[in-house]
């Protein structure tokens, strides 16, 4: 039995809104980074879908399954498997690391969402360009990030635990000027 | 003067501001410079270096003279363009560089020393003594010359930075720049149009003519109403673009609130003063119009000369006449309309003085032709200018002068990827060069089509250009009708004569200046820039640059062409650091990174510091403890004596798997890995690739192809950087695979005698000597919670690490600490840490600064022999191992209570504190509370021959000088039988 309290990396931070935008933690889950060995990209790829119901994402793309299963591009070779624990099988071919509490994962919501990632994220995130389930590893003002759209007017930004506060404050204050714009 | 029945702004609402102290009233949609104009109020502003009495020259950004200083306190902002600023009610402005006050400012002696204060009368002047030019001569002529002043306090208002991406970058709204943003926005492409004016329009708010049989500005506003209900479209006024650059790059200022009262921009109000944009754009369209220029004569800086579509523009936009009897003075026909545009808005227009002996005639007006204006009266304000022609001299009274000397077309941004611009001689004007900036179009008046209807014209051709590479098709609007005039002038840059004639008015640059630069020999136009500093202030030059060099181009015998241009620049306007940096003021600066244990080190009392981006810990004072080194003595006898606890999760942690993991490590460690047993753990040195250390560490073996390789905290990101190159660039064959882990967990160091009591308690596995020896690791369980140990020590004691996943940081770090004040031990931070590690001779990152080999710290054996790894081919090129190179050595004080300091540097005792006797320098110190006095690192000359040696320690900084004595570095148990006991 665990006798260690836990606590997210936002822990008494959010949710906040402003305006029209609203900043909140996702619930935890289970993240585990898949970094397939030399060759085996297909072969895990075949065994996501077999296991999880999703294929390994393409470069700045992720795969959706059942059950909100996601898995999420997060760099060269890797991808982030959101939500389900990884099937052990598919260790044989892939390095698999649990980094469930290595990232603070917030979602920014609202009609102005892109404008307030305008003051912090240098990517083109106009809707044509940036669709729903694109994602890149980019920087949030001084952090590395990795920001996914989940929906028309919603964002998943991850970055390292430690730096949950400064992601919040950043965040929050780009909603504020926004908001303060009118 | 405000003539009822004219203009574009709203009579009916009125607005108070302040300008030098009076009260004024001006109207909605007013600028502080129209304004002014409105209440008769032409002095505004002391030039540069003669504090000549200036007023206001142009209606737009160029304006060099009318810079003034808006708000009070903190929140004031100097060198505001008078013509840009709008006024809103309460509005405070100054004028600035002149004392007591702008009507009398003692300063202007410096005009009556004109003749000795030209062009290079600094350098040759206050060249000798030298040393009293930094002291004597440079402060004095700094206050004596300058615009405005910055509060000199931190600034209380927000800026920020954005950027925007776009298919079409539209810049400029005039008739080029809406055709262009119309043509594109209808095609269904994604247009920025960017207006650096608070109204979009252009020149077609400041000109009577029409356009489809309307007024312009009414098509205008047709226009922009149909641009504002296209979702593909976005305005962005009072946005200057200043730069433009790779890939379609541009740097953009946006004025946000500078036209709201101050409190709207407050940090408490969020809202932005300024916004730096960067935009890129697939493809841009410049119609930035066109910046008339004043021409050269004596005294043509006096309050009252403008430019003449200045005047049409203050007439026809703010219903604002500049005089009462107006003079024009030109080179060209389109100065007339504004003599037409006065006499039928019923302002006395006294002649247009032309240079051209076919000049048009007037309707309404006398022209006097083959003309010129050569000289000036009036010292607050215009009074009268003297007219030369066949006839001779004649003065004309007059209390404005609106003077063309052609326009220049605006091919600023054109030129900031190395571009320059081709000389037309028709247009007596620099036009630009096609394609210099890639996927940009010129159009419009910045092209040299200087007509109405060229410019729609060229804007929807630019527009077409720009869709068919974007592979975009569109309806071509059907082209607006509107006035074809021709553009006729006759080049005129300076009136011969003897007084001052003005080019530069914001640096004060005279036609004198640039004749004498180029009698010195300063030909070359970039050398007559620097010599005479025309074209160096804020504005860049934008009124007189081509002027200069045309000036230049005659004093030299060469042409315009031959003379060419300097160099255009960005920011095309002046652009405050405060948005350039925007959010990076303050903790803005560089983003923090917290432990888990951030708020119960608070709780604890704890004084934290910066150890790259992380907050740690550094004591945790007791009651009664006043004095941060009481604090760390108690820590480290606690450790020493019973246990501590201590949050080790900066330490950098990545997580290598694959089944070629070992030999990743064996090339990027010193010493072997492979040969590692599973549940076990090495210390291990890296070296960069030139064969000095990079870092250090130690790597745990969790299993056959996993491994945990832990960094120091300020080499994390190296590491991890320095890897992914061994991986990608060296070794990409090698099937490994690696993440950081670093702040998936919370690690905690337990040092001390008691430390596996500690550990016992707490874990439900057995810990004993057998199941986990120094040195070994593996999973266990703490509470509940599946986790790690591993026995190694940083301080020299009994030690564990103990990692679980984040989430459980807080709450494992209070049991663990709890559990250690039951044993009598508690909580230490980096100072008992340092205290700890020194006692021991570990190393840090104070010792591995970059010039330190493994043979300097005494490592050299720790390079294997067995193997070859990254950096070692390096590391032994001849120097790297010699004997009298400055190695790692421990210090003492040879007097227990004498203090020593790092940074301090070694001297033998009988030599004198020079540099070339320097011996070393000391790396790291700290009190010792077990051996009761001083104890430190030092990097010495053969120090590991001096042994022993009394050296003699130097800290001119802190003011310590004192002997100390060359010992082993590892102070306490030598033997290391307390950290395997």
């Amino acid at each position: 039995m665990v006798d260690l309290s836990a606590k997210s990396p936002c822990d008494g931070m959010l949710p906040v809104s402003v305006g029209s935008c609203s900043l909140s933690e996702e619930p935890p889950m289970r993240l585990t980074l898949i970094a397939p060995y030399a060759g085996q990209e297909g072969a895990v790829s075949a065994a996501m879908e077999a296991a999880h119901g999703l294929a390994f994402p393409a470069p700045n793309r992720s795969s959706f399954g059942p059950e909100g299963a996601r898995a999420v591009w997060f760099g060269r070779g890797q991808a982030l498997l959101m939500g389900p624990e990884a099937s052990p099988g598919l260790a044989e071919h892939a390095a698999l690391t649990d980094i469930s509490d290595g990232w603070a994962v917030v979602r920014l919501e609202g009609e102005r969402a892109e404008d307030v990632l305008a003051r912090l994220v240098p990517l083109d995130l106009r809707p044509q360009v940036f669709e729903p389930g694109h994602t890149a590893r980019t920087e949030l003002r001084h952090m590395m990030a990795s920001l996914t759209r989940v929906s028309a007017k919603s964002f998943q930004i991850m970055v390292f635990r430690s730096f949950a506060q400064t992601l919040v404050h950043d965040v929050k204050t780009a909603m504020e000027a926004v908001a303060a714009r009118g | 003067m405000r003539i009822s029945g004219l203009g574009q702004v709203s009579r009916n609402r009125p607005v108070s501001f302040a300008f030098n102290g009076k009260h004024y009233m001006g109207v909605e949609g007013d600028t502080l410079a129209s304004a002014l104009l409105a209440n008769d109020v032409h002095l505004v502003a002391r030039s540069f270096k003669y504090h000549r009495p200036r007023g206001i020259l142009t209606a737009g950004s160029e304006e060099p003279n009318a810079l003034v200083t808006v708000g009070e306190g903190v929140a004031a902002d100097p060198n505001i363009r008078a013509t840009q600023q709008e006024i809103f009610e309460g509005l405070v402005a100054r004028s600035q560089n002149c004392w007591p006050s702008v009507d009398r400012d003692l300063m202007a002696v410096n005009d009556l020393a004109a003749p000795f204060l030209g062009a290079g009368f600094y350098y040759k002047t206050f060249m000798w003594p030298a040393p009293l030019w930094e002291k004597l001569y440079e402060p004095i002529i700094r206050r004596a010359a300058g615009l405005g002043a910055l509060p000199g306090a931190a600034n209380t208002d927000v800026y920020e930075k954005a950027f925007a991406f776009c298919d079409l970058l539209v810049i400029g709204s005039g008739p080029a720049g809406l055709m262009a943003a119309l043509t594109a926005g209808r095609a269904g492409a994604d247009v920025i149009l960017a207006e650096e004016d608070s109204r979009m329009g252009g020149r077609l708010l400041a000109e009577v003519e029409e356009i489809d049989g309307r007024p312009a500005h009414m098509w205008a506003a047709e226009v922009i109403a149909e641009l504002e209900q296209l979702d593909n479209v976005r305005l962005m006024t009072r946005t200057a673009i200043t730069g433009a650059y790779d890939q379609g790059t541009f740097s953009a200022l946006e004025r946000v609130s500078h036209h709201l009262p101050p409190s709207q921009s407050l940090k408490t109000a969020h809202r932005p003063r300024e916004c730096f944009w960067r935009i890129v754009a697939k493809a841009s369209v410049l119609a930035a119009g066109a910046i008339e220029r004043p021409i050269a004569f004596c005294n043509n800086d006096r309050p009252g000369i403008m430019t003449a579509g200045a005047v049409r523009a203050y007439l026809n936009r703010w219903g604002v006449a500049p005089g009462e009897r107006i003079t024009v003075f030109a080179n060209n026909d389109d100065a007339h309309r504004t003599a037409q545009d006065l006499v039928a808005a019923g302002v006395q227009v006294t002649a247009v003085v032309d240079s051209r002996h076919d000049a048009p005639d007037g309707d309404g007006f006398p022209v006097i032709k083959g003309a010129v204006v050569c000289d000036t009266a009036g010292r607050r304000r215009l009074e009268s200018v003297t007219v030369r022609s066949v006839r001779g001299e004649e003065k004309i009274q007059t209390d404005c002068l609106a003077m063309s000397g052609g326009w220049n077309p605006s091919v600023h941004l054109t030129c900031h990827m190395n571009g320059r611009p081709r000389w037309n001689r028709e247009l007596a004007a620099f036009v630009p060069v096609d394609g210099v900036v890639p996927g940009m179009e010129v159009a419009g008046a910045a092209n040299g089509a200087f007509s109405t209807s060229a410019a729609l014209r060229e804007g929807a051709a630019a527009a077409r250009a720009a869709l068919a590479d974007l592979g975009l098709k569109g309806q071509v609007p059907p082209l607006p009708v509107a006035s074809e005039e021709v553009y006729r002038i006759s080049p005129l840059w300076a009136v011969p004569g003897k007084g001052r004639a003005w080019l530069d008015f914001q640096n004060d640059v005279t036609v004198k200046d640039v004749n004498q630069a180029a009698q010195e020999n300063f030909r070359s136009v970039e050398h007559m820039k620097r010599y005479t500093t025309q074209g160096m202030a804020t504005d860049q030059g934008k009124n007189s640059n081509v002027a200069a060099l045309a000036v230049l181009a005659d004093a030299t015998g060469r042409s315009i062409p031959e003379t060419g241009v300097t160099t255009f620049r960005a920011p095309f306007v002046p652009t405050s650091i405060a948005a350039m940096g925007a959010g990076a003021e303050d903790q803005g600066f560089k983003p923090r990174r917290y432990l888990t244990t951030h708020a119960a080190g608070l709780e604890q009392g704890a004084s934290n510091v910066e150890v790259g981006l992380w907050y740690r810990a550094s004591y945790f004072p007791k009651q009664g403890e006043t004095n941060w080194r009481q604090s760390c003595d108690r820590e480290v006898m606690m450790v020493r004596n019973a246990v501590g606890v201590c949050d080790v999760s900066t330490l950098g942690k990545i997580d290598i798997k694959g089944r070629d993991a070992a030999r990743l490590l064996d090339l990027v460690y010193t010493n072997m890995f492979s040969t590692l047993k599973i549940g076990r753990v090495r210390y291990g040195l890296m070296l960069r690739e030139d064969g000095f250390v990079m870092d250090d560490g130690t790597t745990a073996r969790l299993g056959e192809d996993h491994y945990v390789m832990t960094t120091t905290t300020a080499a994390a990101g190296q590491v991890m950087a320095h890897l992914e190159f061994l991986i990608q660039v060296v070794r990409p064959d090698l099937d490994v695979r690696f993440t950081s882990v670093t702040d998936h967990w919370a690690q905690f160091a337990i040092a001390g005698p008691k430390a596996r009591a500690l550990v016992d308690a707490l874990v439900e596995e057995t810990v004993d000597g057998d199941s986990w020896p120094f040195m070994g690791c593996g999973e266990i369980t703490v509470k509940g919670v599946r986790g790690r140990l591993f026995r190694i020590s940083f301080s020299g004691e009994h030690a564990y690490e103990i990692a679980v996943p984040a989430r459980y940081g807080d709450a494992l770090y209070r049991a663990l600490v709890a559990q250690a004040e039951s044993l009598g031990g508690g909580a230490y931070g980096m100072e008992a840490l340092n205290v700890l590690r020194i006692e021991k001779g570990f190393i840090t990152h104070a010792e591995i600064n970059g010039t330190v080999t493994a043979f300097d710290l005494g490592m050299q054996g720790l390079i294997s022999k067995k193997k070859s790894c990254w950096g070692k081919a390096l590391s032994e090129r001849a120097g790297l191992m010699d004997e009298d190179r400055m190695q790692l050595v421990g210090l003492k004080p040879a007097e227990t209570a004498q203090d020593i300091s790092a940074g301090a540097h070694l001297f033998d005792p009988d030599a004198t504190v020079e540099r070339v006797n320097d011996l070393g320098y000391v790396t790291s110190v700290g009190f010792s509370p077990t051996l009761g006095h001083m104890i430190g690192f030092a990097m010495v000359s053969a120090g590991a021959d001096r042994m022993g040696d009394t050296v003699r320690l130097v800290d001119h900084t802190r003011g310590i000088d004192t002997l100390c004595e060359i010992v082993n570095p590892v102070f306490f148990d030598p033997e290391g039988g307390r950290v395997r006991g």
